[in-house]
C-alpha cells in the first residue's frame, strides 16, 4: 500500500450533493450512478502503460522510481561508453502490481535503453515507434476477433521524453523523436536534472522549448479544458499547470533529512534539494497531472484518438490493397465501409462525369455519322 | 685532491666534471634575464573547448580569466562541428598573454556524430602544418611567429552520472595523441558528492581500459610535484562557472543562487574550480607549451616528414641531408608532373582522332541518305508524270466519248419527258444538279475517283472540265 496525501475520489461527494438538492418523493435513484462506477471499477482494477524516453544519464529510472515511490529498477546493468559506441535501441517492459486504499492498479513502465547514446543515431526512434505500432496492431486484432473477453491492453499511454537540460532548447534528436511520435502515442516533454538550473534559466529554457515546439508542428499531449462548473480552485490549479509546461523535474532515490523531516531529496554541500517542494522542481506537478487528475484522461486519448487514427489507416490499407488483389484473404473481417473516404468519393464522382461526357460525345459523332449517311 | 682531478682530465677529455666555485660569478641572474625577455616578448596561450552546445564552455572561460569574451549563444541545428577561434590580448602586473580560445560549434548536436572529431584533428594538424611550414623556410622567423598551436584541449564531459558517452570516448581517442587533454565535468552542480566521487573513478577507469592518454600533470619537479601529484588523484575536474555575483556572508562572490543554496565557484568543497585554475593558469602552463612542442609537436612532424619520403638516416647508414632529400624529392615531384602532362597530352590526341573519326562516318551516312532520297524523289516523280499522262489519255477517251455521245443525242429527241419529271425533283437541289443523274453520270463516264474528298467535288471537276450547255439537267442520260 502507498501512502500517500490522497484527494477522495470526487464521485460520492457529487451523489451526496444532488441527494440534498432533491426531495425524497421526487428522488428517482439514478443519481447513484458514479457510485456504481466507482464500485465496478475498482472491483475491476486498471492498468496504465508509461514510457520513457531519452538519453542515458537524464535521471529517467530516478524519477519514475520517484513518482510511484517503488524500487523498479534493482540490480540495473548500465553499459559504459565503449559498448554504447554502436548500441541499438531496446524495448524493455517492467511490469508491477501496485494497490492504494483498495484501488489496483497494473503498471507498465515501457523503458527505451540505448536510445540517442551511440554515435550515429539516424532513426534510433524506429525500434520505438515499431513497439508503439505492434501493440495497436495486437490490439486490433484482439478487437476484431471472435473472442473479446480477456483483451489486454497493452497500448502505450503515455511517453515522458526527457529534455537534457544542459543544452539552448530542443536538440535535432529530440524534434526527430517527437516527430516521429507525436501522432501516436501522448508526450509529455519533461526538463530532466532540473537542479543545475537557476529558476530564471528555467523560466528561459521552458519559453524557448515551448516555441520550437510549436515552430516544429509537434503536437504534444495538451490537458484538456476544465468544465465551466468546476470550483475556481481547481480551475486556478489547471490554468498554473498549464503555464508550467515543459515540467523541470528532479528525482531522487534517496531520503534525507530537511527542516526536521524525512523528505525524498539530493543533498548538496551547498543544500538540499527537496523533489516534493513546489519551489524547487515541478515534481508535484507532474505527479499530480500524471497520476492523480488525468491518467484516466492520457488513457482516452490514446484509445480515442491515437488507436482511431492508426485503426482507420490500416483499415484503408487494407481495402485499397484488397481492391488491387481480389485473391488475398483479409485475416480480419472487413466490414463495408460504411462512410467511404471522402477523397474516393470525389475520385468516383469525378470519373462518373468523364463517363458522361464520353458518352454524350459518342452520342453526338453516332447521330452526326448518321446525318452524313442520310 | 687537485692532482686526481688532472688525472681524470688527461685520461679523457669528454668526461664532464663538477667543479666548485672559489666566489660569487653572477651567473645565477640566468633565470631572470630569461624572464625578463619573455615578459618583453609577451606570452601565448591556446586553448580548445570541445564540449556540446550549452554545456558552459564560453561561462568556464570567462570565469576563468575574469573576463567577459564576446559570445553569442549557439545554435543546436548545425550541419556539422566548426572550430572559431578567438583571440585575446590579456595582461596582468607587466605579463602580457596573448590568450586564442578555439570554440567547437555544433558538437554534439547532430543525429549522425561519426565525423565530428574531424574538423577538430584537422584544425589542430592545420596548426602544426602552419608551424612546421614557418620552420622548414629558408628565411624564418620563429621568434616573431604567432604560435596558433593548440596548448590545451579542455574536453567537457556531461554530468550525466554514469559514465562517459560513447562520443566522448571516441572524440578523445582520436585527440590525445595530439594535443594536451584535460577532461573536466561541467555543470558539475547536479551532481551530488556521493555520485561525483563514483562518476569520477568510472570515467578514469574507462579512459584507461580504452587506451586514452590525457595530461599528466608533472611531478618531476619536487617544488611542485606534490600538488601536482594530489591534482593528478582529482581528475576530472568537476566544475562549476558563473560570471554573476551574489552575496556570501558580506562578500559578493562569483555564484549560481538556487532555491536551496548558493554554489560558489571559488569555494573548494563546492566544486574543483580552483584546482583547475591552479593547475590550467598558475603552475602548469609553461609546462603544457613545451609538452605541445616538445612532444606533440614533434611527433606530427616526424609522421610529416616520413610521409614526405624524409629520414634521419640513408641505407648506408651516413645521416641523410634534408637538402639532398629536398632535391631529390622536387626532381621526382617533377618528373612525374612531366609524365601527367605526358599522359594528358596523349589522351587529347586520341580524343580529337576519335572524334573526327566519328564525324567522317556521319558525314558519310548523311550523303548515303541524301543520295536515296533524291532516288526516291525521282521515283516519284516518274510515278507522277507516268499518272498524268494515263489521266490525259483518259481525259481524251472522255471528250471523244462525249462527242460521240453529243451526236448520238441530236438524233433522240424522245427522251425528253422522262428528263422533265427528274427535272421537277432536281430544282429541290440547291446545286443545280440533280444527285441520281449525277451518280449516273459518274458511273458512265466511269471517271475515275480524281483525288477529291466527295463525290459532289468529283463532278464539279467533271463540269469545268466540260462545256456547261452539254451537262443542263434533262440531259442525255
Amino acid at each position: 500500500m502507498i501512502k500517500h496525501k490522497g484527494e477522495c475520489a470526487r464521485a460520492p461527494r457529487a451523489t451526496q450533493q444532488l441527494k440534498n438538492t432533491i426531495s425524497e418523493k421526487q428522488y428517482v435513484g439514478f443519481a447513484t450512478l458514479p457510485n456504481q462506477v466507482h464500485r465496478k471499477s475498482v472491483k475491476k482494477g486498471f492498468d496504465f502503460t508509461l514510457m520513457v524516453a531519452g538519453e542515458s544519464g537524464m535521471g529517467k529510472s530516478t524519477l519514475v522510481n520517484s513518482l510511484f515511490l517503488t524500487d523498479l529498477y534493482k540490480d540495473r546493468k548500465l553499459l559504459n561508453a565503449e559498448e554504447r559506441i554502436n548500441q541499438t535501441v531496446e524495448i524493455i517492459k517492467h511490469t508491477v502490481d501496485i494497490e492504494e486504499k483498495g484501488v489496483k492498479l497494473k503498471l507498465t513502465i515501457v523503458d527505451t535503453p540505448g536510445f540517442g547514446d551511440a554515435v550515429n543515431n539516424n532513426e534510433c526512434w524506429k525500434p520505438i515507434t515499431d513497439y508503439i505500432d505492434q501493440q495497436f496492431e495486437q490490439y486490433f486484432r484482439d478487437e476484431s476477433g471472435l473472442n473479446r473477453k480477456n483483451i489486454q491492453d497493452n497500448r502505450v499511454h503515455c511517453c515522458l521524453y526527457f529534455i537534457p537540460p544542459f543544452g539552448h532548447g530542443l536538440r535535432p534528436v529530440d524534434v526527430e523523436f517527437m516527430k516521429a511520435l507525436h501522432e501516436k502515442v501522448n508526450i509529455i516533454p519533461l526538463i530532466a536534472k532540473a537542479d543545475c538550473l537557476t529558476p530564471n534559466e528555467i523560466k528561459k529554457l521552458k519559453d524557448r522549448i515551448r516555441e520550437e515546439i510549436d515552430k516544429f508542428g509537434i503536437k504534444v499531449y495538451q490537458f484538456p479544458e476544465c468544465d465551466s462548473d468546476e470550483d475556481e480552485e481547481f480551475k486556478q490549479l489547471d490554468k498554473e499547470l498549464k503555464e508550467c509546461t515543459p515540467f523541470a523535474v528532479i528525482g531522487s532515490n534517496t531520503v534525507v533529512e530537511a527542516r526536521g523531516q524525512r523528505v525524498r531529496g539530493r543533498l548538496y554541500p551547498w543544500g538540499i534539494v527537496e523533489v516534493e517542494n513546489q519551489s524547487h522542481c515541478d515534481f508535484v506537478k507532474l505527479r499530480n497531472m500524471l497520476i492523480r487528475s488525468h491518467m484516466h484522461d492520457l488513457k482516452d486519448v490514446t484509445c480515442d484518438v491515437h488507436y482511431e487514427n492508426y485503426r482507420a489507416q490500416c483499415i484503408q490499407e487494407m481495402t485499397s490493397k484488397l481492391a488491387q488483389d481480389n485473391r488475398m484473404e483479409s485475416p480480419i473481417p472487413i466490414l463495408p465501409l460504411s462512410t467511404p473516404d471522402v477523397d474516393t468519393e470525389k475520385l468516383i464522382k469525378m470519373k462518373d462525369e468523364e463517363l458522361k461526357r464520353m458518352q454524350e460525345m459518342l452520342n453526338k459523332m453516332q447521330q452526326q455519322m448518321h446525318d452524313k449517311e442520310q | 685532491f687537485l692532482a686526481l682531478e688532472c688525472e681524470r682530465f688527461s685520461i679523457c677529455n669528454e668526461e664532464k666534471r663538477n667543479l666548485s666555485l672559489g666566489g660569487h660569478v653572477g651567473f645565477d641572474s640566468l633565470p631572470e634575464q630569461l624572464v625578463s625577455k619573455s615578459v618583453t616578448q609577451g606570452f601565448c596561450f591556446n586553448i580548445l573547448c570541445v564540449g556540446e552546445t550549452g554545456i558552459g564552455k564560453s561561462t568556464l572561460m570567462n570565469t576563468l580569466f575574469n573576463t567577459m569574451f564576446e559570445n553569442e549563444e549557439a545554435s543546436h541545428y548545425q550541419n556539422g562541428v566548426y572550430l572559431r577561434p578567438r583571440t585575446y590580448d590579456l595582461q596582468e602586473s607587466n605579463v602580457r598573454l596573448k590568450l586564442t580560445i578555439v570554440d567547437t560549434v555544433g558538437f554534439g548536436d547532430q543525429i549522425n556524430k561519426e565525423d565530428s572529431y574531424k574538423p577538430i584533428v584537422d584544425y589542430i594538424d592545420t596548426q602544426f602544418e602552419n608551424y612546421l611550414q614557418e620552420e622548414l623556410k629558408i628565411k624564418r622567423s620563429l621568434f616573431n611567429y604567432h604560435d596558433t598551436r593548440i596548448h590545451i584541449c579542455l574536453y567537457f564531459i556531461a554530468p550525466t552520472g554514469h559514465s562517459l558517452k560513447s562520443l566522448d570516448l571516441v572524440t578523445m581517442k582520436k585527440l590525445d595523441s595530439k594535443v594536451n587533454i584535460i577532461p573536466i565535468i561541467a555543470k558539475a552542480d547536479t551532481i551530488s558528492k556521493s555520485e561525483l566521487h563514483k562518476f569520477k573513478i568510472k570515467i578514469m577507469s574507462e579512459l584507461v581500459s580504452n587506451g586514452v592518454q590525457i595530461y599528466q600533470f608533472p611531478t618531476d619537479d619536487e617544488t611542485v610535484s606534490e600538488i601536482n601529484a594530489s591534482m593528478n588523484a582529482h581528475l576530472p575536474f568537476a566544475v562549476v562557472g558563473s560570471v554573476e555575483e551574489v552575496k556570501v556572508g558580506n562578500k559578493a562572490v562569483r555564484a549560481r543562487q538556487y532555491p536551496w543554496g548558493v554554489v560558489q565557484v571559488e569555494n573548494e568543497s563546492h566544486c574543483d574550480f580552483v584546482k583547475l585554475r591552479e593547475m590550467l593558469i598558475r603552475v602548469n602552463m609553461e609546462d603544457l607549451r613545451e609538452q605541445t612542442h616538445a612532444r606533440h609537436y614533434e611527433l606530427y612532424r616526424r609522421c610529416k616528414l616520413e610521409e614526405m619520403g624524409f629520414k634521419d638516416t640513408d641505407p648506408d647508414s651516413e645521416p641523410f641531408s634534408l637538402q639532398e632529400t629536398y632535391e631529390a624529392k622536387r626532381k621526382e615531384f617533377l618528373g612525374d608532373l612531366q609524365r601527367k602532362e605526358e599522359e594528358m597530352r596523349q589522351m587529347f590526341v586520341n580524343k580529337v582522332k576519335e572524334t573526327e573519326a566519328e564525324l567522317k562516318d556521319k558525314e558519310r551516312e548523311l550523303h548515303e541518305k541524301f543520295e536515296q532520297l533524291k532516288r526516291m524523289h525521282q521515283e516519284e516523280k516518274k510515278k507522277v508524270e507516268d499518272k498524268r499522262g494515263y489521266l490525259e489519255e483518259e481525259m481524251n477517251a472522255f471528250n471523244k466519248r462525249k462527242a460521240a455521245a453529243e451526236t448520238l443525242s441530236l438524233s433522240q429527241p424522245v427522251k425528253k419527258d422522262k428528263d422533265k419529271k427528274n427535272r421537277s425533283v432536281n430544282t429541290e437541289n440547291q446545286s443545280g444538279v440533280s444527285a441520281s443523274s449525277s451518280k449516273v453520270m459518274m458511273a458512265k463516264a466511269n471517271v475515275e475517283p480524281l483525288n477529291c474528298q466527295s463525290w459532289w467535288q468529283a463532278i464539279q471537276c467533271c463540269t469545268c472540265l466540260v462545256h456547261n450547255a452539254t451537262w443542263r439537267p434533262g440531259g442525255l442520260f
